[in-house]
This record gives structure tokens, sequence and C-alpha cells, in this order.
């Protein structure tokens, strides 16, 4: 396997982008879509993933590693990348070069997400509807986070696209084309779940 | 029609492989249907820049002059490809022409492509037909496959697809999209597909397969309009089963 590590470490990226990494996007922006249904319903939401057993297993295993490895890995492959749109301007050459900036956008976001949220709570703050409405409060803030949540919802419906290409399950142009209008469909339902979240806590 | 009409192009130069890549502007008489080409030949037959000044005639590789072997190519107004097919009526001016420089640049307009045949070593583009007896006719391919596989056979090594890929660059070994691509093609041979496995390892290793990146820019800049990226996606296909089969073992030989 020692010659073949490329190529496992970039398949093994590719995976760990939607299971689990992708799959745990969809879920949070889904509980927390209960926002707007009120301070309650967000809180009761929030209180049973957090009370989820085993849960630092599964933060660990399902979130923190995951992640990291996906994260440095893709930063690697980020700066490996000579961008050129400059020069061919095509639609799925600008997916590659967006693909790549909303990938360490979303780095830097998450970075400051967890920062602000998981290791507060690690500090002894509370991670209810107060938590979020305090942050969105500064209009910065407010912000900052709706260009994290779309560029990270970018990054997975695009990737998504790449995820299918790089497994082989999309070979023709044919099949591609038709998964790219599928994952822009996804880009826009995600966008409205993750905006209509932020909105419901600012 | 007293006035001559006249071509203007800009020419990248570089004198040496280590030196400094300079512009230089020439003026030259037009003739009607000229390619890039004929246009290079002018400038050799007449060494003489837009300032009047006595030059060095530029130095580029040509062969066949008729787009199937691949020599020519150079990046035109920004866009790799092959100076021969590239007509002066159909090009705005000033003519930009530049080396590929995705390869070592030798002199001028002439690269140094010999990072592509490596590549078709490493992923074996051949079929192995020699015994130390006479092996016989080999297995039949079908007309619809044969006329198939010769779309993917079109492939003239020129370096336009690694030229527009933005992951073949100085910080990876991305052996690019031509020779992937041959490797569908001799697995689809039914004597070459007998070596199907060594050439399916040989992209899954470095610098091989799972390099692309997706931007495909090649299969939008192929002279050849060779379907580089579904080769590439089958591809993707054949190593995902294969990695499964090397890992695992195997119910087939």
């Amino acid at each position: 396997m020692a010659g073949n590590r490329e190529f496992f470490y970039r398949r093994l990226h590719s995976l760990l982008g939607v299971i689990p990494v992708g799959i745990f996007l969809v879920q949070h922006l889904v509980v927390n879509h209960f926002a707007t249904k009120g301070p309650e319903s967000f809180n009761r939401a929030a209180s049973f993933m957090e009370h989820l057993p085993f849960r630092y297993f599964l933060e660990i295993f399902i979130i923190f590693l995951p992640l990291l490895f996906h994260a440095i890995y893709g930063l690697y492959i980020a700066f490996t990348a000579q961008n050129n749109v400059g020069r061919f301007g095509y639609f799925r050459n600008w997916m590659f070069m967006l693909q790549r900036l909303t990938g360490i956008i979303t780095l830097i976001f998450v970075t400051w997400h967890v920062w602000q949220t998981r290791v507060q709570a690690a500090f002894g703050a509370d991670v209810n509807y107060d938590m979020m409405a305090n942050i969105v409060d500064n209009p910065f803030m407010l912000a900052f986070y709706i260009v994290g949540i779309l560029s990270t919802v970018f990054h997975f419906s695009n990737g998504l696209w790449s995820f299918c290409v790089s497994w082989g399950l999309t070979v023709t142009p044919r099949s591609q084309q038709i998964f790219t209008y599928v994952t822009m469909i996804i880009f826009v339902a995600l966008s409205i779940v993750g905006i209509r979240a932020i909105l419901a806590f600012a | 029609m007293s006035e001559k009409k006249t071509i203007r192009l800009i020419v990248t130069r570089q004198d040496r492989p280590d030196s400094a890549p300079y512009e230089e502007e020439f003026e030259i008489p037009y003739r009607p249907n000229m390619n890039v080409i004929s246009a290079l030949m002018e400038i050799r037959r007449n060494p003489v820049n837009a300032k009047g000044e006595k030059t060095t005639p530029v130095t580029w590789d040509m062969n066949c002059l008729e787009e199937v072997c691949g020599a020519c190519s150079m990046v035109i107004n920004g866009k790799p490809r092959q100076s021969c097919t590239a007509l002066i009526d159909k090009l705005e001016q000033p003519i930009r022409l530049e080396p590929m420089r995705t390869f070592p640049v030798v002199r001028d307009l002439q690269v140094d492509r010999s990072r592509m045949f490596d590549s078709l070593k490493k992923v074996k583009a051949w079929i192995p037909i020699d015994g130390t007896y006479d092996l016989g006719a080999g297995p039949r391919m079908p007309e619809r496959k044969r006329q198939w596989a010769y779309e993917l056979s079109k492939c003239m090594t020129c370096g336009v697809c690694l030229e527009a890929c933005p992951n073949v660059n100085s910080k990876s070994n991305f052996i690019g999209p031509a020779p992937l691509s041959q490797v569908r093609l001799f697995n689809a041979h039914p004597t070459g597909a007998m070596h199907k496995e060594e050439r399916l390892k040989a992209i899954m290793g470095d610098g091989g397969l799972a390099n692309c990146g997706n931007s495909q820019n090649c299969v939008q800049s192929c002279p050849k309009g060779i379907p580089l990226t579904t080769s590439i996606a089958a591809l993707n296909r054949a190593t995902t089963v294969q990695a499964f089969r090397s890992f695992f073992g195997s119910d087939e030989v």
C-alpha cells in the first residue's frame, strides 16, 4: 500500500466529505431550522442532540476526526492547484475554482463557529437559542454567518457532484450534466434551510 | 490597394532553457490563406522585428502540418492549440504566440514534452503481442467497439490537455489526462485487456488518476475531441473495483 497512499488519501477525502461530514451538515442545518418555530422548539431539539448517548464518541468519530482530515488534506489539494479561469472560463473550471475557494472560506468559518459554540460549551457556556441570538445580534457576525453557511452548502453540493465522478458513479457526460442540475437544486434547497434558520436567531 | 496589408505578431521568446523570457514584436507581409506556421517561416526567412532591428529567427517545433502529429502545439492568443491549423484570417491581431509553459521550454516556442512519453511508458500504453513463438491471431474486436476505440486512439500526445489542466503544474506530479485516456483505450482492446490490472495499478500510484480535480478543461481543449473526462470517470469506476479487489481479493483471476 506504500506507493498507493495518494490514491487512498484522495478517495478517503472524497468519501469523508459526504459520509459522515456531509450527512452531519444536513442534520445540523435541519436541527437549526427548529429555530423558525421559536426558541423553545430550538432548545428542545438542541438539548435532544446534546443528550444523545455516547456523545463524545459520536462527536470525535462522526464530526471532528473526519472533518480534520478532510480540512487538512483539502488545504493541500487547494494549494496544489494553479487556477486558470482567466484563460479557460468554462463552467466546470469555475466550479473547480469555487470548490477550492469555498473550501477555504468554510474552514475559516467552521473553525470560528466551533470556537464560538462547542469550545465555549466546554468552558461551561450553555448552547441554546440565546447563545446564537447574542452572536448574530452583531450585524457583522450575521453577515459572516450567512456567507459561511452559503459557502459550506455550496462546497457540500458541488462536492457531491465530484464525489459521484471520483467514485465512478456518474461516467457519461449526460449523467454528469443531470447531476449538475441535481446538485444545484440541493444547493438552493439547503441554502434556504440554512438562511431561514440563521435569520430566525437574528 | 497601394497600401500593403501586414500581420502583427507578438512572440514570447526565450534564448536558453534557463534564461528569462521576453516579448518581441514582428510585422510581416500578409498573404492569403496563411497559418501561424507560414507566418513563423516568414520571420525565419527575414528575421527582422517590428522596430526594423535584425534578430534571431524564432524557434518552434513542427512536423506533419496537418494536425495529426501534435508537435507544433503552442499557446496562440491565450489558448493552447496546434499552430498548423491556426489560420491567420481567423485570429485576432496582434497574434500572441507563447510556449506551453507547463513543459520545460527549450527555446522560444519549442518545449520538451518528454514527460508525456515517460507517462505512456509508466501506464504501459501498448499491447504486448511478442512471444518466443508465434502466438497466433488475438481475439476479434467487434466493429462497433473498434470504431469507438478509434476516437480514443486519435490522441497525438500534443500536450494541450496538460497545458489546460489546473492540476498539472510544478507543484504536483499529476501525469495529466492524455496518458489516462490511453489506459482506457488499451484496456478496451481484447488483447490489451490481458494487462488491464497492471495499467490500473499504475494509474492508482502517485501522480495518477486521483489527482484529477474535474475542472474538465481538458475535454474542452482537446483538438481531437477525445472524451477525456468520460475516460477519467470510467477509470474512476474501474479503479474503485480494482481497489476492492486488491484489498479483499477476488473470485476472478
